[in-house]
């Protein structure tokens, strides 16, 4: 069922997904119903207005929530129908999240941060530390390895929560707004790692952004509006599909 | 995992070093209290027991009179003879040993040093019923029991107030105007039961205490001891049976006389402290109690405290059961360490506490065994309703917590 997908084809869909908060009179509809496919390899800038429903569709895509209604397969999994810890397991396996506001484990040196994953994957010490520093070097913070949070820029600790995610070498990495506490310069130099990664690793990347400048990186964008996704825009040299 | 898993706990206790000292201060004090008192409770039974057996293992006194204290009123019950001890040897079966006691006072003299002592006028079998150990010289030979001479053993107590440093064996002493050889000198036995200094003592025949000193043929106390072997009961009913009809009491009268077990009064008297010990343990038990109430309080705050951690957790990919364990190692681990340093202080204090109550320290690897389980115990039970909720956070909501 779930089966390897190759590259070009869909990993991701969407299909009529309503996301809901609350109950009767103070029901909100922060998703009404979205189809979205996304294929393997693909570079996806998701954009809109604020509370037009990005977060919620990443945290669907994310496998963090569940859609009201509607079907999400990823891979083949019919994600609606999974158990929270089933739903986990995917996270671990497949997915990796750079959260908008960075979200690293306080007082806990950057290494450390970016083994987190390998240690729920079981990996012993040595191996994580091995990949969490190949992973480090990747975002170019391999000096910066015992440093804390606190003792990083914004721009360096957004790179260790890239490094995080990236680590357990996922096929879809989620970025929610990565660029959005960040000056021009910091920002471009997260695209272009986020690229590299797309270009190199072949990892499906969806972000959400404001900013056109760096949705120019993308090879789709996602318009949303009021819960809706109004335009999808694909652009010449769309992923690997060549 | 598992590893990993002490090993966060670990960092995670030391980096909020005092926060950690105060949540488990409930449980060491808990751990402290139980263990001290149960270990110094079992000292005061064991106490009790030696200074009970002090008196002789298995052995029945018998002394005229109703109980303890004399009733008052009527005839002053007439002393034993020591034909009583000769038909109780012959007549009762299960009998070791049977030793007269005849006491008087006085002042023994030597040289310039004099020191008034109790004397006790017995026989060899006195030595089978009381667990004396001689430092040197011997008991008396039957000849010179039979005869009546005048030779002593004398307590440690007597010998080092009348001969300090210098070897009294062989050495003759004035009391009550006998001049008496001594033959044997006893190992300290330190404070009876009832206070009173066990090492004050002279032994002699009893026939030169009755002859020299009390001047009649009485004998105020019998020791009897029982073969191992053998009821004690049934001994002390036959015991009983025989000196009613030697001292000639009717079907109606009551006994003129009164048989004291020891092994029965050191069971009576250990039983007692152990109840005693039980109640105090309890007491503290609850302590133990409110010490894991500590820890739920303290890991409810922590859990709220690391919200986002746990979010980050969940959105990275732990499954619910990982967090859990997580914060229940974190609790087991906060409460075994506060259960270790209990046991500790409860070592260091009942170890300094014993000679001043002056019971003897037994460490009881029992109950410091059940005490460190039982706080690991409460680190479980008090841990997982925290750690269930951590368990339980929606990874969305949590990594929004602020
Ligand atoms: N847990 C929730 N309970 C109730 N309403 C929610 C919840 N999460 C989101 N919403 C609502 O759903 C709508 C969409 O929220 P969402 O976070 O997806 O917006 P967004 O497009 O990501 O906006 P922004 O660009 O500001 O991040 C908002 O109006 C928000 O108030
Ligand atoms: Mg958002």
């Amino acid at each position: 069922m779930a089966n390897d997908v190759a590259p070009g084809e869909t990993l991701i869909s969407l299909r009529g997904v309503t996301k809901v908060f609350g109950e009767g009179s103070t029901a909100f509809f922060a998703l009404k119903g979205i189809d979205i496919d996304i294929t393997r390899g693909d570079f996806v800038a998701v954009m809109g207005p604020s509370g037009s429903g990005k977060s919620t569709a990443m945290n669907i895509l994310g496998c963090l929530d569940v859609p009201t209604k509607g079907a999400y397969r990823f891979r083949g999994y019919h994600v609606e129908n999974l158990e929270r810890d089933q739903r986990a397991l995917l996270r671990r396996r497949y997915l990796g999240f750079v959260f908008q506001g960075f979200n690293l484990l306080a007082r806990t040196s950057a290494l450390e941060n970016v083994e987190l994953p390998l240690v729920y994957r079981g990996e012993e010490k040595a191996k994580r530390r091995e990949q969490a520093m190949a992973a480090l070097e990747k975002v170019g913070l391999a000096e910066w390895w015992d440093h804390t949070p606190a003792e990083l820029s914004g721009g360096q600790q957004q790179r260790v929560a890239i490094a995080r995610a990236i680590v357990t070498h996922p096929e879809v990495l989620l970025a929610d707004e990565p660029t959005g506490n960040l000056d021009t310069e910091r920002s471009l130099e997260i695209m272009r790692l986020l690229t590299d990664l797309n270009r190199d690793n072949g990892i499906t990347i969806v972000m959400v952004t404001h900013e056109a400048e760096m949705a120019a990186f993308a090879h789709t964008i996602i318009h949303f509006r009021d819960g809706l996704v109004e335009s999808i825009e694909a652009k010449d040299s769309v992923g690997v599909k060549a | 995992m598992w590893a990993t898993t002490f090993l966060l706990a670990v960092r995670e206790i030391r980096r909020h070093l005092l926060r950690s000292f105060l949540t488990i201060l409930g449980i060491v004090i808990g751990v402290w209290a139980v263990v001290t008192m149960v270990t110094l409770g079992n000292g005061a039974t064991q106490a009790v027991k030696q200074q009970i057996s002090a008196l002789g293992s298995n052995v029945l006194q018998v002394r005229p009179g109703q109980g303890f204290g004399r009733g008052g009123g009527g005839p002053q019950p007439a002393d034993f003879k020591i034909e009583d001890l000769d038909a109780i040897r012959v007549q009762i079966v299960g009998v070791v040993a049977v030793a007269p006691l005849v006491q008087s006072t006085g002042t023994a003299v030597y040289n310039a040093a004099n020191w008034s002592t109790t004397v006790n006028g017995t026989n060899r079998d006195y030595f089978i019923a009381q667990p004396w150990t001689f430092t040197g010289g011997r008991r008396f030979t039957r000849a010179e029991e039979q005869a009546g001479k005048a030779v002593c053993i004398i307590g440690n107590t007597v010998r080092s107030r009348l001969f300090r440093g210098e070897d009294p064996l062989g050495k003759r002493f004035r009391i009550k105007n006998i001049s008496c050889e001594i033959i044997g000198t006893l190992a300290a036995k330190g404070q009876g039961g009832f206070g009173n200094d066990q090492d004050d003592i002279v032994l002699m025949p009893y026939k030169a205490v009755q002859r020299r000193m009390t001047g009649n043929r009485n004998v105020r106390q019998i020791m009897v001891s029982v073969d191992e072997a053998y009821d004690t009961q049934r001994v002390q009913a036959s015991l009983r049976d025989l000196l009613r009809e030697r001292r000639h009491l009717n079907a109606e009268a009551e006994d003129d006389f009164n048989i004291f077990d020891t092994k029965q009064i050191s069971d009576t008297l250990s039983g007692t402290t152990q109840i005693l010990t039980s109640l105090l343990g309890a007491v503290a038990a609850v302590s133990l109690l409110v010490g894991g109430i500590g820890i739920m309080n303290i890991m409810l705050v922590s859990v709220t405290e690391r919200t986002r951690e746990i979010g980050i957790r969940l959105a990275i990919g732990a499954v619910a059961r990982e967090v859990l364990l997580q914060f229940l190692v974190e609790a087991v681990t906060l409460s075994c360490l506060g259960g270790l340093l209990g046991l500790l202080l409860a070592l260091v204090s009942t170890i300094l506490l014993a000679p001043v109550l002056k019971v003897p320290f037994i460490f009881d690897i029992k109950i410091n065994m059940l005490a460190f389980f039982f706080s690991a115990m409460i680190g479980v039970v008090f841990g997982y309703f925290p750690a269930r909720r951590a368990a339980s956070l929606n990874p969305i909501e949590a990594l929004r917590h602020e």
